[in-house]
Formats: structure tokens, sequence, C-alpha cells
């Protein structure tokens, strides 16, 4: 362990010296993770700056220059009402991050709460709580969703509480396990044999120790909240229309135009890969620190 | 294996059961009153008259208390029933019959493609660790991962009507009758379904061939004089299945999801489709037959994967 140290220093100092910069030595040494910081920032910046990226009006009609191709005037082309698709895109971005962040925000912050009380606890709470997230797992996610938006109607708010509830026994479940492995260290039973009260020994002991599969988690679950929404979207059961959102610029009259101004198709799914693409690295880039033996799956 | 069958479906039954009850709570008692709901409009808008919603809460049969209700609706699925849709009053069951063996078929056929090609991948990867193959190989995987299905199915229609003019055939031809286009139907849902499946399949393959080829056993194998075929296939390929099925069952959901989305863009009239149709209709009775239906191919599939990690690995069916 201090071998290996000593030469990680070793080889930072020598880096540290050819590149000179600490952003430098993290591109060099985890690529995917720079392209993973890359593809994120890219978006939420376009996201907080969006009115300033998009150089239009994201509900500005011109008919004059309705289909048109991608041009030094419109980046990504126009679509049938000659609205600019790269308006649309940018303001897009808003949409499938808010939805991500807050339904991961809430419901995987619930399901790591819930995983970390249930497995330190145990007993009878936790066989309760486990046997009812044994049931919400028995529904794929999308269905969960499918069958809440059918309920509750369509809506971000509707959209965003169906994603925390399919969230929360994922997160809840994934963490209880890794809870399950940590409290078995003997630090935790050096705690309690010190009179550490349960709430310090699950907030300053399991908890640091659950973070990195919960990290790994949330990034993933990250991607699979901007694809539901897309998906729900396209099929006109997400997002409703005055926000322009990817799923939904994909959505009914596209086809129809799709022969024709081939943008309209390819621009709003290139945004919605990037992003889950960016997440997904992510996740791996945590994992691969994490976890060694991984590398580079 | 006989009491690994017994144990499993022991456990998969109360499962079942509670999946009822989750459909049951999201479809009947989240929604509030659906008869108010079907009169008033997603808006709650129109004006309703109490006579005409006292009269179609008695024909729903909502106007009973809940637990009256669930139980007669499972009496109903005991019984084959499914109940009545509330858009066209007819079975909801004979449509689903109508409708299933097309959703099966891309099913099927996505499955053996995503495996067909992941597990080989996977393999090569593995064993041609860091070479070009490799690297194609995850590159491939990864994109997979993250480009949505809707949008590939859209860019394989986008490709085909620019380049050969061909619109994917309307309504419904059955394999026997005419095999020809039937196969062009399901072709292009099963590949999106089956590219993303085989991304999951070739990650994990790789990942679990890359710690179970540095085992003792396939260095003793290797000692044996095994040729180097045998010993990945019958060694380290057997041995590296158990992670790749447990994650590929977590990922049915995903597939089953996929085979929604893929229905709709491909507009192939199976169950998908019928789904999607019955929630822009506010058919209560369909989606919820729907919805339990994919749960419960969800908890069978699961059950059968249970049952192939006893198969694959003696040790589980034994303890």
């Amino acid at each position: 362990m201090e071998a290996a140290r000593t030469d990680g220093r070793l080889v930072d100092s020598f880096q540290r010296r050819i590149a000179g910069s600490g952003v430098y030595r993290f591109v060099l040494r985890k690529p995917l993770g720079a392209l993973s910081v890359f593809m994120l920032s890219a978006v939420i910046l376009a996201a907080l700056f969006a009115p300033l990226v998009a150089r239009y009006d994201t509900n500005a009609q011109d008919y004059q220059r309705r289909l048109e191709g991608p041009s030094p005037s419109h980046f990504m082309g126009t679509d049938e009402f000659g609205r600019d698709l790269w308006a649309r895109v940018v303001h897009g971005s808003r949409i499938s991050l808010l939805v991500g962040f807050a339904s991961v925000l809430i419901g995987a912050t619930i399901g790591l709460a819930l995983g970390v009380f249930s497995g330190y606890t145990g007993g009878i709470v936790d066989d309760v709580i486990q046997r009812v997230i044994e049931v919400m797992l028995s529904l794929p996610g999308i269905f969960l969703a499918l069958a809440l938006v059918a309920t509750l109607g369509s809506g971000l708010d509707k959209l965003i509480i169906a994603l925390i509830l399919i969230y929360v026994p994922r997160t809840l479940r994934v963490i209880r396990g890794a809870v399950l492995s940590t409290k078995q260290n003997s630090y935790i039973d050096a705690a309690k044999a010190v009179g550490a009260r349960p709430m310090r020994i699950m907030s300053r002991h399991i908890l640091p120790n659950v973070m990195a599969p919960y990290l790994i988690l949330a990034s993933g679950l990250l991607a699979n909240a901007i694809l539901i929404e897309a998906t729900l979207s396209y099929l006109g059961l997400g997002v409703p229309p005055p926000h322009p959102s990817w799923g939904r610029m994909l959505a009914n009259s596209v086809a129809q135009y799709a022969a024709a101004a081939p943008w309209m198709v390819i621009f709003p799914g290139l945004a919605i890969t990037w992003l889950v693409l960016g997440f997904n690295l992510l996740g791996d880039t945590i994992r691969d620190a994490w976890d060694p033996r991984l590398r580079g799956l | 294996m006989q009491r690994l069958i017994v144990r499993r479906l022991l456990i998969a039954i109360p499962t079942l059961v509670g999946a009822t009850i989750l459909v049951f709570v999201v479809m009947r008692v989240i929604p509030g009153d659906i008869a108010y709901a079907l009169l008033a409009g997603e808006e709650g808008a129109a004006q309703v008259d109490t006579d005409t919603l006292a009269e179609l809460r008695r024909q729903l049969g909502t106007d009973r208390p809940l637990h009256v209700q669930y139980i007669d609706w499972i009496a109903g699925l005991l019984q084959g029933s499914l109940g009545d849709s509330m858009w066209n009053r007819l079975p909801v069951g004979g449509e689903i019959a109508r409708r299933l063996p097309i959703t099966l078929e891309i099913a099927l056929l996505s499955v053996a493609m995503g495996f067909g090609a992941g597990l080989p991948l996977g393999i090569v990867s593995a064993l041609r660790r860091d070479t070009w193959a490799d690297l194609i190989s995850r590159i491939a995987s990864i994109l997979f991962l993250a480009i949505p299905s809707f949008w590939l199915g859209l860019l394989i229609l986008l490709l085909t009507t620019r380049l050969f003019t061909w619109i994917p055939p309307l309504g419904y031809h059955p394999l026997w009758s005419s095999p020809g286009t039937n196969l062009v139907q399901v072709l292009f849902p099963s590949l999106v379904i089956g590219s993303h499946l085989m991304a999951i399949v070739a990650r994990m393959t790789r990942s679990t061939m890359l710690e179970v080829i540095n085992e003792d056993y396939i260095r003793v194998a290797r000692a044996k004089g095994f040729s180097e075929r045998q010993i990945v296939l019958r060694h380290a390929l057997k041995n590296s299945l158990l992670p790749v099925l447990t994650i590929a069952s977590l990922s049915f959901g995903t597939l089953l999801g996929g085979a929604v989305v893929m229905e709709r863009v491909f507009s192939v009239p199976g169950i998908g489709s019928y789904l999607i149709e019955s929630i822009t209709v506010r058919d209560y009775t369909a989606v919820q037959a729907l919805v339990f239906i994919f749960a419960a191919a969800f908890i069978l599939i699961n059950l059968i994967v249970d049952l192939a990690h006893g198969w694959l690995d003696p040790r589980i069916s034994s303890s």
C-alpha cells in the first residue's frame, strides 16, 4: 500500500512536470472521465445560459424559412413551422436536466436514507421494507411510469413523481446490500463498544462507505431518467406541448417531414445520446476509481 | 433441481400477488373516481351530470368498495377473464390474444439477436483484450447503451424511406399466411431492441470472462492440454454466464419497454401499441390488464433465469 502510494506520487510528479496542469493530468489518466466531464458540462452550460446560446426564440415561427437545412444562421436547420432547431435543442436540455436531477436527487436520496436505515436496523422493519420493495421492483420501471401517467395524466411534475417512485426502491436495494457488507467491519463494533448512537454510526461510519455505489447508481439513473423522459414525450405521454422536450421534438409530425428534412430527426436524437452517454461514462469512471477490478469495462 | 423449482415458485407467487396489488393501487386507487375522469376529461372542464355519473359508476362497478373491486378483478383473472374494455366494451382478453403473437415474435427474435451477437462480441473482446477488435466492440456497446431505441428506429425508418422508399407494412400479417411481410415487420423492431441487449450482454460477458480467465481451473484445463476452443466454451464461458444472465434478466424490463416503443415506431399492431392506444383513450381496464401482463411476464422471465442459474451452477440447486 505504502509502496503503491509512493509510486503514484512519483508518477504524479513526473506527469506534473511534463504536463504542468491538474486538468491535463486528469485528461491523461482518465480520458473517458475527462470526456464525460466535457460532455456533461457542455450541456449544463448550454442549459444555464440557454437564452444567450439559443440566438432565437424557441417558439418563434418563420414561415418563409420552414424546413430549411443547417446553415450559419440556423445551425441545426428549421422545422415545419420555421422554428430554429438549435434554439429548441438548447432549451430542451433544461427539461432533460430538470427531470433527471429532480427525480434522481429526490428519489435516490430517499432510497439512500431508507437503504441505510433498513440495512443497519435489520429485523422486522427490514423484512417489511424488503417485501414492499420486491413488489415495486416486479413492475419494470417504464411500465410503472406508463401506468402512473395513464392515471395521473401527463405533465412535467407527474413524470418526476413517477420517476421518483421508480428510483426509491432501486436505490434502496443497492444501498442496503452495500450496508450489509459494511456492517461486518470491526470498526462498526468498535463504534458500538464506545457507545456511539445508531444515528451517529449510520451517518459517520456507514454512509461514507456506501457513497461510491450511490454515486455510480445515481449517474446510471440520471441517464435512465433522461431516456424515459424522452421516450414518454416521444409517445406523447410526457412533457406537454409548450416545452421543447427532445423526445417530443421527435414525435408525431416528424415522421411526415423526415424524408424532406432529416435534420429534424437527427439533431434532437443526437442531443439525447450525447447527454445519456455523458452520464454513462461518468458512472463508468466512478466505478473504475472505486473498484479497480472492474477497470476498463 | 426439483426442490429448487418448488422453492422459486413459492417466491414467485407472492411476488405475483404483490404485483396485482401494485397494479390495482396505481390503476384504481390513485386516479380516484374513474367515472368522473372519463366524463370530465383530462382538464376536468366539462360539465358532469350527477345521474350520468352514478350510472357510469354502476356500469364500471366503481361504486363498490375497493376490496370488492379488487377481489372481483382477481376472481376474473383466475377464470382467465381480463375484463371488458371501457372504450369499446369488448373483452380485453380477446384483443390481447390477437395481438400477442407478434409481440412474442419480436421479443424472442431480439433476445436471440442480443445474445447471438453480444456473447461472441464479449468473448472476443475479453480474449483479444486491448486490440482494435476489443476497442470497436467496447465503443459499439457503450454507444448502443446511450442511443434511445425509438430514435434508432426513426433513423432506420429515415434510411429506408429515403433510400428504398420503403415504409413499414401496416396491419397484422400472421407468420403462417404471409411469412415474408411478417418477417419484414418484426425484423427492424427486433434489430433495434437486440442491439441494446447486445450492448448489455457484451459488456457483462467481457468483464466476467476477464475475471474467469485467470482462475486456477482454467490454468488446470490448459495444463491438461485442452484446446483453447474447449477451454473457452466449456470452462470459461459456462462460469461467466451467471452474472451475464443476472444482468440480462434485470434488463428484460427494458426489453419489454423497448418492445412497446418499437411497436409504436414501426406501427406494429402488438400488445405494446395496444397499451399506448389504451392510455391515450383512457381505457383503464385495458391498461390495467396489459400492465399486469407485462409484470407477470417480467416475473416469469426472472423465474426462468433463476432456474437457469440452478442448471448452470449445480451448487445453487443442491444448497
